[in-house]
C-alpha cells in the first residue's frame, strides 16, 4: 500500500536546526531531534515551550525560517502542504480533539481511512468489504462499538479523543504526532489510553505530547524535554526528573 | 446510516422525494389547468401565475445551488447573483441574435444597443450566439469559468470565512459596475430586453410559457438528484468535514482547495442554469442583477427554508419570495422591514430554518413515542 | 468650545480671507479724518468735475477709509442722506436701504429710497476711480491687497494702468508681490509695438503661475490661417516657447500635486468610512453590515439639525458631530445588546443578521424622511476654494475633509491607547474571560466598543453629507469600500486602515484619468481581491500563533 515500505529508513523524523521566530519571539530555537521507525517517544516541556509549534511545522502547517525537517530519511517536509504530508504517513491528533461532529463516528473514520484522496474518487466511491471489516476493526479497537452510528458531535471528550486516534490509525501512518492524548479523561480512560499508544508503537512510530506525568509514566518510553523551543534534556522518565535543569525550569529557581 | 443499496442516497432522502413528488405533480397539473381548462373555469389557472411559479422554481435552483457549497460546505458565497446573471446574460445573448432583423433598427446581425451606439461589427465574444446549443454550454461555461478562476486563487490562497464573503461580494460589485457600461458590449444600464422567440417559439405565446415553466420545474428536479447525489456521495462527507473542521480534513490528507473548488464551480453552474431558465421568462437581463443585495437575498432564502437541508432550500426560495409577491404588492412599505426583520428572526431564533422546527417537532413525538412504547432504541439521524 | 473641532487651521484660513475687508480698526488719527470728511462732503457736488477732482484728492490721503469709499463709489452703493449731507455705504433692504455711515462704519439703521440720494458717476469718473483703486490698492501697505491689485490687472490689463505700475514696481520691496506687478506690467506691454519691450514683457512672465498669462503666450507661438506667425518678432516667439515650456512643466507638477491632494481627499472620505469598521469589525471581530447605515443615520442626522437651526447653518455642521455620534452611538448599542450579542463567534450569522438590520434602517428612513434624497447646506466656511497660485486652488470643503478625518483617526488611536476604557476594550478583546475575572463588565465593554465604532461612523455621516446626496442608499455605497480598506490595511491595525484608505484614495485618483472613474473602480476592486487572495491578513498582519482553525 505505501510505497516504501521496502526501505527501512534510519530516522523516521530527522529535526536539524530548525528555528521558528513570530515577531520576535523564538517559538523553536534550533531544535533537533530524532525519531527511529516503531518508536514511542513521549515530549514534555513546560506552556510556550514550542510543542505545538513544532507539530505545525512537521505536518507542514507553518515553514520553519531555517533547519531541516526530513521524513523516513529523505522527503524534505518543508516543501510540502499538510495534505500531502498526511498522505505521505504522518498522521496528526490535535491538542482540543477534532473530530467531525456531524457526521456518524463510522464515516469519520471512514473518510480517514487510507486511499485515494482526489475529488472524483470521492464523489463515485464505495466501500468494499475489505474496507467495512477495517473500519469496524478500528472501532473495536478505540472502544467505540457501541457508538458506530452516533454523531461525532454527541460523543463525551474522552471518546472524541479516541475516535481521533482512530482516524488517525484509519490513515495508517508511519508516524503519529499525539498532543495531549490524556487531557480531560478518567484515570481509567488514562490507562486505556496508554495501553492503547503502546500497542500501535513498534509497528508504527509514535510521538506524544503530554503534561500528565502518571501518564508518561505509564507509557515508559524516552522522554524529550522541551523548553523555549529547544531541547532540554532527553532521557527516560527517571533521568529527566533528575536533571538539575528541568527541575529548575518546572519549578523555578 | 450508511446503507449500502445503489440507490441509499436516494432511499434514505424520504422529505426529498416528497417534494420532488409535489414539484413534479404541479409541472404537469398546472399546465393543463392553464391551457386546456377554459378561462371562466374556477380550476383555470392564469398564466401570470405561471410565470409567477416558473420565476419561483427558478430560485429554487439558485438557492439549492447556495446551499450546496453554504450548508454543506460552509462556503458563504455573498457573489452567487453574479453566477445566476451570468448564465441569464448567456441566454439572453442568444436570444438577442434571434431577434435579427425584427429589431427597430433592422440590422439582421447587431443588436439594436450597438446600432444606437454606432457599433459597425459584433465584438468577438458575442459570436457563436446564434446557436443554441453552443449558448447552453456557455449557460454553464461562463459562470463556471468565472467560479473556477476565482475560487481557485482564494481557496488555494487559504481565503476563508467572513473574508471569502467580503471578496466574493466585492466580486459582484465590480461585475455590477462593469456591465453597466456601455462599451462592455453587453447593453449597458437596459441591459438585454425586447426578446422575441426562443427556439423559434415564440415568448408571447402561453404555450412557450407554459413549456419554460416545465423545463424550470424539470431543472430543478434534476438539480435536486444531482445535489442530493453529491452530498450522499463520500465527496459529501468531506465536504460536511471541511464545514466542520477545515484543518482536521486536510491533516487527513484531504486536499480542501480542490474540493472546494469542485462544489463552488458545481454551484455556480447551477446557478447559471438557473439564470438562463429565469430570462426568457421575465423578459430582461439587466445589470441590476448583479447588485449585492441580489445575492445576499439568496442566502435569507437558504436559511428560513433551511441551512443543510437540500429540500430546505427549495422551500425557503418558494416560501420568501412568495412573501415578497404578496406583501410588495399589498404593502410595500412594509416588506424591507419584514425581509430585515427574517434575517434577524432567522439567524437568532432558526439556526437550521422552517424545516429544523419541523425536524425538531418530529424528533421531540418521535421521543415520546417511543417514550411510550417503553423501547429504548437510539434515535439515529 | 466647538470651534475646537475644526483647530487651529480653520482659524487661520479664516484669516487668509478676510484679510482684504477685515474688521476695520479705524485710526484715530483727528487731522486726516477732518479733512476726509471735507473732501467726502465735496462728493454730494452735482459737478462731475469737482467730484473727480475730490476723488483725487481722496485718493492721495493714507487712511484706510478711502478703499471702500472708493469702492462703493464705483460699485453705485455710494449714496448722502438728504436730511444732513451725511456720506452713507448702501445695501439693499426691504424697502429701501440699510445704511452705514462712510466715516465712522456706525450702522444707521433702514431707510426709504427717498431719503438717500445717490452720489452718480459718469463714464470718465469711473474710470478715473478704477484706475485710482488700482492704484491706491498697489499702493497699499499690505502685501495681499497690492499682490490681488496686481492679480486683478493681469486677468483685465488696459494700457492705462501702466503708469500706475511702474510707479508701484519702483517701490515694490516684496518679492512675490514684484513679480505679480511685473507681470501685469508685462500683459500690458505685450501688445505694445517695441519689440523690445515684448520680449521683456515675455520673460517677465517666466515661472508665474498663471492660466491667463500662459494663454497669451500659447496664442503668441499660434500661426494665422495663412500660416504667419501671430507675434511677427521670431525672437519674442522663441522667448516665449521657452518661457511657456518652463510654465508647462509648472503646470503639470501643480496639476500632479493637485491629483495627489484630490487622491487624499477621496482617501480621507474612504478612512472616514472605514475608521468605525475598523473597531468593530477588526477590534471585535464583528461584521457589521449595518455599518453603512449608522454612517447614513450621521447624515441625516445632520440633516434634522439644519432644520431645527436654520438660521445657523455654519454652527449646524459643528453642532451635528457630537449628534450624529450620540444617535449613532445609540443605535450601535441598541444593535449590539438586542442581536449581536448572541451572535458573537458565528461571524457568517452576524453578517447576515446585520444585514437584515441594515434593510430594516434603510425601510426606516425611506418611511420616515421619504425616498427621495435630503438636501444638506453646505456652511459658508466649508464652500470656496483656496488658491495657493494661479495653478493650484483646493477646495476648502475636501480640505476640511482631510484634516477631520485625520483628526478622528489620531483621537480614536489616542482613546485607545491612552484612555481607560480603550485598556478596558483591548483587554476584553485578548482575554475575554481574564477580563471577566478582572472584574471588567464585558459585557458593558462590547456595548460601548460597538456604540464607539458605530458612532464614529456616524460622524463620518456628518462628513459625507457635505460630498454626496443624502439619501437612504447612503450607507450602502461605502459598505462594501470599508470592508475592503479594512481588509487590506490589516483587520486590527488602525495605520493599516489609514494607510490602506489614502492608497485606495490615491491610486483611484491617478488611474481614473488613464481608465475613467467606473473602470478605475473596477481595476482598484479586482486589485483588491487579488491582493486579498494573496495575503488574506492584509497589508499589516498582525503575526503571530494563529489560533487552532
Amino acid at each position: 500500500m505505501k510505497l516504501m515500505t521496502k526501505h527501512i529508513p534510519q530516522h523516521i523524523l530527522y529535526l536539524n536546526g530548525v528555528s521558528k521566530t513570530f515577531d520576535g519571539f523564538k517559538a523553536i530555537n534550533d531544535l533537533s531531534f530524532t525519531v527511529k521507525p516503531g518508536e514511542l517517544r513521549a515530549i514534555i516541556g513546560p506552556n510556550g515551550a514550542g510543542k505545538t509549534t513544532m507539530m505545525d511545522i512537521i505536518t507542514g502547517k507553518l515553514k520553519p525560517d531555517v533547519g531541516d525537517v526530513f521524513f523516513r530519511d529523505m522527503v524534505d517536509l518543508t516543501k510540502h502542504d499538510e495534505a500531502d504530508i498526511a498522505n505521505m504517513g504522518i498522521g496528526r491528533k490535535f491538542q482540543k480533539p477534532t473530530v467531525i461532529e456531524s457526521l456518524t463516528v463510522f464515516e469519520n473514520l471512514e473518510l480517514a481511512l487510507t486511499g485515494n484522496r482526489g475529488v472524483f474518487k470521492a464523489l463515485f466511491h464505495k466501500l468494499d468489504a475489505e474496507q467495512y471489516r477495517r473500519i469496524d476493526e478500528v472501532i473495536k479497537r478505540v472502544g467505540l462499538a457501541e457508538k458506530r452510528d452516533w454523531l461525532g458531535g454527541n460523543l463525551s471528550h474522552g471518546q472524541k479523543q479516541w475516535l481521533e486516534i482512530g482516524m488517525l490509525l484509519n490513515q495508517e501512518p508511519d508516524l503519529l504526532l499525539v498532543d495531549e492524548p490524556a487531557a480531560g479523561m478518567t484515570d481509567h480512560e488514562t490507562e486505556l489510553t496508554a495501553k492503547l499508544l503502546k500497542e500501535i508503537a513498534g509497528e508504527r512510530s509514535v510521538v506524544v505530547v503530554e503534561h500528565d506525568m502518571e501518564f508518561i509514566k505509564a507509557l515508559a518510553c524516552p522522554v524529550t524535554v522541551l523548553h523555549e523551543g529547544h531541547v532540554l534534556a532527553e532521557g527516560t522518565l527517571e533521568q529527566v526528573q533528575a536533571n538539575e535543569q528541568v527541575i529548575e525550569v518546572y519549578l523555578g529557581r | 446510516m450508511t446503507s449500502q443499496s445503489r440507490l441509499a442516497w436516494l432511499m434514505n432522502d424520504v422529505a426529498g422525494r416528497r417534494l420532488m413528488a409535489l414539484i413534479l405533480a404541479v409541472i404537469i397539473i398546472l399546465p393543463v389547468l392553464n391551457l386546456w381548462v377554459p378561462k371562466d373555469s374556477f380550476f383555470h389557472v392564469s398564466s401570470y401565475t405561471i410565470g409567477l411559479l416558473g420565476k419561483y422554481l427558478c430560485y429554487a435552483l439558485l438557492a439549492l445551488a447556495v446551499d450546496l457549497i453554504w450548508g454543506y460546505c460552509g462556503i458563504l458565497s455573498l457573489g452567487h447573483g453574479a453566477f445566476f446573471a451570468l448564465g441569464g446574460y448567456a441566454m439572453g445573448m442568444y436570444m438577442m441574435r434571434q431577434i435579427g432583423d425584427r429589431g427597430v433598427y433592422g440590422n439582421p446581425l447587431l443588436p439594436d444597443f450597438m446600432v444606437f451606439l454606432n457599433w459597425q461589427e459584433l465584438p468577438w465574444y458575442w459570436y457563436g450566439f446564434d446557436n443554441f446549443f453552443f449558448a447552453m454550454v456557455m449557460v454553464a461555461l461562463a459562470p463556471g469559468i468565472l467560479a473556477f478562476v476565482f475560487g481557485w486563487l482564494a481557496f488555494r490562497s487559504r481565503v476563508t470565512g467572513v473574508y471569502l464573503s467580503i471578496i466574493t461580494q466585492a466580486m459582484t460589485y465590480a461585475l455590477m459596475l462593469a456591465f453597466f457600461r456601455n462599451d462592455m458590449g453587453f447593453g449597458g444600464n437596459n441591459g438585454l430586453t425586447d426578446f422575441k422567440d426562443l427556439l423559434g417559439f415564440s415568448l408571447q405565446k402561453d404555450t412557450t410559457k407554459v413549456a419554460l415553466f416545465v423545463c424550470s420545474g424539470v431543472a430543478l428536479i434534476l438539480g435536486y438528484l444531482l445535489c442530493r447525489y453529491v452530498v450522499s456521495s463520500k465527496l459529501g462527507r468531506v465536504l460536511v468535514s471541511i464545514r466542520d473542521a477545515e484543518s482536521r480534513t486536510r491533516f487527513i490528507g484531504y486536499r480542501v482547495e480542490h474540493y472546494k473548488l469542485f462544489v463552488f464551480v458545481l454551484s455556480a453552474m447551477l446557478a447559471g442554469v438557473a439564470g438562463a431558465l429565469y430570462v426568457p421568462q421575465v423578459g430582461i437581463i439587466n445589470p441590476g442583477e448583479f447588485s449585492p443585495i441580489n445575492s445576499i437575498e439568496i442566502i435569507i432564502w437558504v436559511a428560513v427554508g433551511g441551512r443543510g437541508f437540500l429540500y430546505g432550500a427549495i422551500i425557503g426560495a418558494v416560501l420568501v419570495n412568495y412573501g415578497k409577491t404578496f406583501f410588495t404588492g399589498a404593502f410595500p412599505e412594509i416588506w424591507l422591514f419584514m425581509l430585515g426583520g427574517l434575517f434577524v428572526v432567522s439567524t437568532l431564533f432558526l439556526p437550521q430554518g422552517v424545516v429544523g422546527i419541523v425536524q425538531q417537532w418530529k424528533d421531540k413525538r418521535a421521543e415520546k413515542k417511543a417514550l411510550q412504547a417503553g423501547a429504548s432504541g437510539e434515535v439515529a439521524s | 468650545m466647538i470651534k475646537q473641532y475644526w483647530g487651529v487651521l480653520l482659524v487661520l484660513f479664516s484669516c487668509l480671507l478676510s484679510g482684504l475687508y477685515a474688521s476695520p480698526a479705524w485710526a484715530e488719527d483727528a487731522e486726516a479724518g477732518a479733512s476726509l470728511e471735507s473732501l467726502l462732503s465735496e462728493l454730494t457736488s452735482s459737478s462731475f468735475n469737482k467730484k473727480a477732482k475730490a476723488v483725487e484728492a481722496i485718493a492721495a490721503l493714507d487712511d484706510e477709509r478711502v478703499l471702500p469709499v472708493l469702492e462703493a463709489m464705483l460699485a453705485g452703493d455710494l449714496f448722502y442722506r438728504k436730511s444732513d449731507d451725511k456720506i452713507v455705504f448702501t445695501a439693499s433692504a426691504e424697502s429701501g436701504y440699510q445704511i452705514t455711515d462712510a466715516l465712522t462704519a456706525e450702522d444707521l439703521g433702514a431707510v426709504g429710497k427717498r431719503e438717500v440720494k445717490k452720489i452718480s458717476t459718469n463714464n470718465r469718473l469711473r474710470k478715473q476711480l478704477r484706475t485710482q483703486i488700482a492704484g491706491y490698492k498697489l499702493l497699499s501697505k499690505k502685501a495681499e491687497i497690492r499682490l490681488a491689485a496686481a492679480d486683478d490687472l493681469i486677468k483685465t490689463p488696459s494700457p492705462e494702468f501702466l503708469e500706475v505700475l511702474q510707479g508701484a514696481i519702483k517701490k515694490e520691496k516684496d518679492n512675490s508681490v514684484l513679480k505679480a506687478l511685473k507681470v501685469a506690467r508685462a500683459v500690458i506691454l505685450l501688445q505694445s509695438d517695441n519689440e523690445v519691450d515684448r520680449i521683456q514683457a515675455v520673460k517677465d512672465m517666466d515661472g508665474f503661475a498663471n492660466k491667463h498669462t500662459m494663454a497669451m503666450l500659447t496664442a503668441l507661438v499660434q500661426q494665422n490661417e495663412d500660416g504667419s506667425y501671430v507675434e511677427s518678432s521670431e525672437l519674442v516667439r522663441e522667448e516665449a516657447t521657452s518661457v511657456l515650456k518652463g510654465l508647462k512643466a509648472m503646470e503639470t507638477w501643480y496639476k500632479f500635486v493637485e491629483d495627489l491632494f484630490f487622491g487624499f481627499s477621496l482617501g480621507s472620505v474612504l478612512l472616514l468610512a472605514a475608521v468605525g469598521l475598523a473597531i468593530t469589525f477588526g477590534v471585535m471581530g464583528v461584521i457589521n453590515m449595518a455599518h453603512g447605515e449608522m454612517i447614513m443615520l450621521g447624515a441625516y442626522t445632520t440633516y434634522v439639525i439644519q432644520l431645527i437651526m436654520p438660521n445657523q447653518i455654519g454652527a449646524s455642521l459643528i453642532v451635528a458631530v457630537p449628534a450624529a455620534f450620540l444617535v449613532s452611538g445609540l443605535m450601535g448599542v441598541i444593535i449590539e445588546r438586542t442581536v449581536i450579542r448572541h451572535l458573537y463567534g458565528r461571524p457568517l450569522e452576524t453578517l447576515l443578521a446585520t444585514f437584515g438590520i441594515s434593510l430594516i434602517l434603510q425601510q426606516l428612513v425611506r418611511s420616515v424622511f421619504s425616498p427621495l434624497n435630503r438636501s444638506v447646506i453646505t456652511p459658508d466656511w466649508m464652500s470656496g476654494s483656496w488658491e495657493l497660485n494661479g495653478f493650484l486652488s483646493l477646495t476648502y470643503n475636501r480640505l476640511y475633509i482631510i484634516i477631520f478625518a485625520l483628526m478622528v483617526l489620531f483621537g480614536l488611536m489616542l482613546l485607545l491607547k491612552k484612555s481607560f476604557f480603550g485598556l478596558q476594550m483591548r483587554a476584553v478583546t485578548q482575554n475575554r474571560s481574564m477580563a471577566s475575572s478582572m472584574g471588567i463588565r464585558t459585557g458593558w465593554v462590547d456595548a460601548m466598543t460597538f456604540g464607539l465604532g458605530s458612532g464614529i461612523a456616524g460622524i463620518a455621516g456628518v462628513a459625507l453629507s457635505q460630498l454626496t446626496n443624502v439619501g437612504p442608499n447612503l450607507g450602502q455605497s461605502y459598505i462594501i469600500d470599508s470592508f475592503l480598506v479594512v481588509v487590506f490595511g490589516g483587520v486590527g491595525n488602525l495605520w493599516g486602515t489609514f494607510v490602506a484608505a489614502m492608497g485606495l484614495g490615491i491610486a483611484n485618483k491617478f488611474v481614473e484619468p488613464m481608465a475613467g472613474a467606473v473602470l478605475a473602480k473596477i481595476l482598484i476592486l479586482v486589485f483588491i481581491i487579488l491582493f486579498i487572495q494573496r495575503r488574506p491578513r492584509g497589508l499589516f498582519a498582525i503575526k503571530g500563533r494563529f489560533v487552532e482553525g
